[in-house]
């Protein structure tokens, strides 16, 4: 089977989606026995990249080249994903489950009239039949989906899922080029604003660290901003918080939020509503700081603290930044 | 300007997820407008009375039930709304759905279509794009901000991106699915809610549409699901009490030193 991975770049540097997807894609690929993976690359690798995309799993790298893929466009993207995808005609085809592949890949559904399985966790052949494993209602259940006859399968596939592989210096790619006629897309990016600090996304986070009701207002965030820092930990935040107006949108975690996914999660004055519950019960490790000790959340976390979190947050990052310099 | 907005109906967000025969169970379930549709009628309400003139009419596919999705709209002050019957549709395949509120679009007629960015049932993220891609339509997804300017037929959005927002420029007409922060969804009046009464949904089914029903059942659906599961259940853990600075001492050799996750 032969899968293809489109690359997601920046300055020409694949963000660390696109090697987890990599992974994933040689693992199916070698599985079927005469297996190839793809990496479609919308614009120009910077130096050294198509090296480290061979040492990493790509076997071809198709360069969709065109003077219209200067800065993303939805539908010029579109355009060369669909280009790369007739030159190559592959079984499959992964999208970072990121705002990029999530805004690119519906797209594609459509020109191909194929299906989509988004946000994707786990792949498994099932009676002969390629299955897709993805949360639905923010992870209250799970579903596995089947695609039709139709090709390519098209999947997003949710960051921090795959574990990219050990770079193997002796893997060669062969690089293609695919070329694009201009397009005039009718939406594009002209700007970007940046949000507050330098933290990952909540999406990409190994440890987020969450606040809720209990921090009573914006000015108390600090506290968590603090721990954060000393962690390189992501802020996030309940429904309760961000509806309160203490907090913006973007750090929401839950349905009608953000579904994450890190090593470590700190909730930390959050009972647990079943919407918040949904969005970050598959983190690895849960830590609840709450001081009601009937709280819902200790029911489902790992570690806990029954405290006043005014007191307790400020001696964990005493404690860590201690711990971490050691 | 003739603004569409399409909205779908999903279990409430406090519901919990069981499973009865290997499907989600939704005898019990208090069915709601998708919350992110929610973000998609204010704005569209917005537009509307900012330039005080246009029409916003409201869409919802699905079986009978959805006409409350329609009157919940109606009552917060939508114009028309209309139901589009969801028999023999594969309601779970988001290109099936997209090709069904195409052909509802191209009947009904737009200048601009607004959608939430993602149902909180499957979570898919794909009918609003698809439509777009099927219209030949510019979109904008998950959108914080917008503006529209019907004269010169241009629009500005934000959207939402990992680290900040983009910012976007696109030509009208065009499909913009709703995030959340996009405005503050509005609560119906009195006389919003009486004003229902008097409105007839009318209903349109697939051939008043001309989509073939083939092309758009289980048996054509382009993704489908094979198998539905709970999440494991999570075992409490370990729960310390006592002074805030012994506390926190322990749980960081704990993560640090015996879990070593941090």
């Amino acid at each position: 089977m032969m899968v293809s991975v489109v690359a997601e770049l920046k300055d020409g540097a694949a963000r660390k989606i696109t090697l987890e997807m990599l992974a994933e894609a040689r693992r199916l690929a070698d599985a079927s026995g005469s297996g190839s993976v793809a990496l479609i690359a919308p614009g120009a690798l910077a130096a050294g990249e198509a090296e480290r995309l061979a040492s990493q799993g790509a076997d071809r790298i198709l360069h969709v080249e065109g003077e219209s893929l200067q800065g993303y466009a939805t539908e010029v993207y579109a355009a060369a994903v669909q280009a790369a995808v007739e030159a190559s005609k592959p079984d499959a085809v992964f999208f970072g489950a990121t705002s990029q592949g999530k805004d690119l890949a519906p797209r594609v559904a459509g020109r191909l009239r194929v299906g989509l399985a988004s946000d994707c966790t786990g792949f498994e052949w099932r009676d002969g039949e390629l299955t897709a494993r993805r949360p639905i209602f923010a992870g209250k259940a799970f579903g596995r989906v089947a695609w039709s006859q139709a090709r390519p399968r098209l999947a997003t596939v949710r960051p921090n899922t795959f574990t990219p592989l050990p770079p193997d210096a002796s893997r060669k790619a062969a690089v293609e080029k695919v070329p694009l006629p201009p397009i005039t897309p009718r939406a594009r990016v002209v700007g970007f604003e940046k949000s507050e600090g330098e933290m990952l996304d909540l999406t990409e986070a190994n440890i987020i660290v969450s606040g809720g009701r209990a921090m009573q207002g914006p000015e108390n965030f600090e506290i968590l901003r603090k721990l954060c820092k000393v962690l390189g930990a992501t802020l996030g935040a309940s429904r309760a918080a961000v509806d309160a107006g203490w907090i913006d949108h973007s750090h929401q975690v839950g349905q009608t939020g953000k579904v994450v996914n890190p090593t470590v999660y700190f909730a930390v004055g959050i009972s647990g509503a079943i919407q918040h519950l949904a969005g970050m019960s598959s983190s690895r490790t849960i830590v609840a700081i709450n001081k009601d000790k009937d709280a819902p959340i200790f029911k489902i976390a790992s570690y806990g603290i029954v405290g006043d979190l005014y007191q307790v947050v400020p001696a964990l990052t005493e404690e860590f930044q201690k711990a971490l310099q050691e | 300007m003739n603004i569409l907005v399409f909205v779908k109906q999903v279990p409430d967000t406090e519901t919990r997820i069981q499973l009865k025969d290997g499907v989600v169970d939704t005898s019990s379930v208090k069915w709601v407008a998708n919350p992110y549709d929610e973000f998609a009628i204010e704005e569209a309400l917005r537009i509307k009375e900012r330039l005080g003139q246009g029409k916003v009419t409201v869409v919802s596919l699905g079986p009978d039930r959805v006409k409350e999705a329609i009157k919940y709209a109606l009552s917060l002050g939508a114009d028309e709304g209309v139901h589009v019957k969801g028999e023999g549709v594969a309601l779970a395949d988001p290109l099936a759905v997209a090709t069904v509120l195409a052909a509802a679009a191209r009947k009904a007629g737009f200048d601009l279509i607004l959608t939430g960015k993602q149902g909180v049932d499957h979570d898919w993220s794909q009918a609003g794009i698809i439509l777009a891609e099927l219209l030949d339509l510019p979109h904008v997804s998950v959108v914080v901000h917008l503006e529209v300017d019907p004269a010169s037929k241009q629009g500005k959005a934000k959207r939402e991106v990992e680290g900040g927002a983009e910012l976007v420029e696109f030509s009208l007409p065009a499909v913009i699915t709703a995030q959340k922060g996009l405005n503050e969804p509005r609560y119906a009046s009195l006389k919003g809610i009486m004003a229902v009464k008097k409105k007839t949904i009318p209903e349109w089914s697939l051939s008043e549409l001309g989509v073939d029903a083939a092309s758009v059942g289980e048996s054509a659906a382009a993704v489908r699901f094979v198998e539905f599961s709970l999440p494991p259940p999570r075992q409490a853990g370990k729960i310390l009490e006592g002074d805030p600075k012994d506390t926190a001492r322990e749980l960081v050799r704990i993560l640090h030193r015996e879990a070593k996750v941090i």
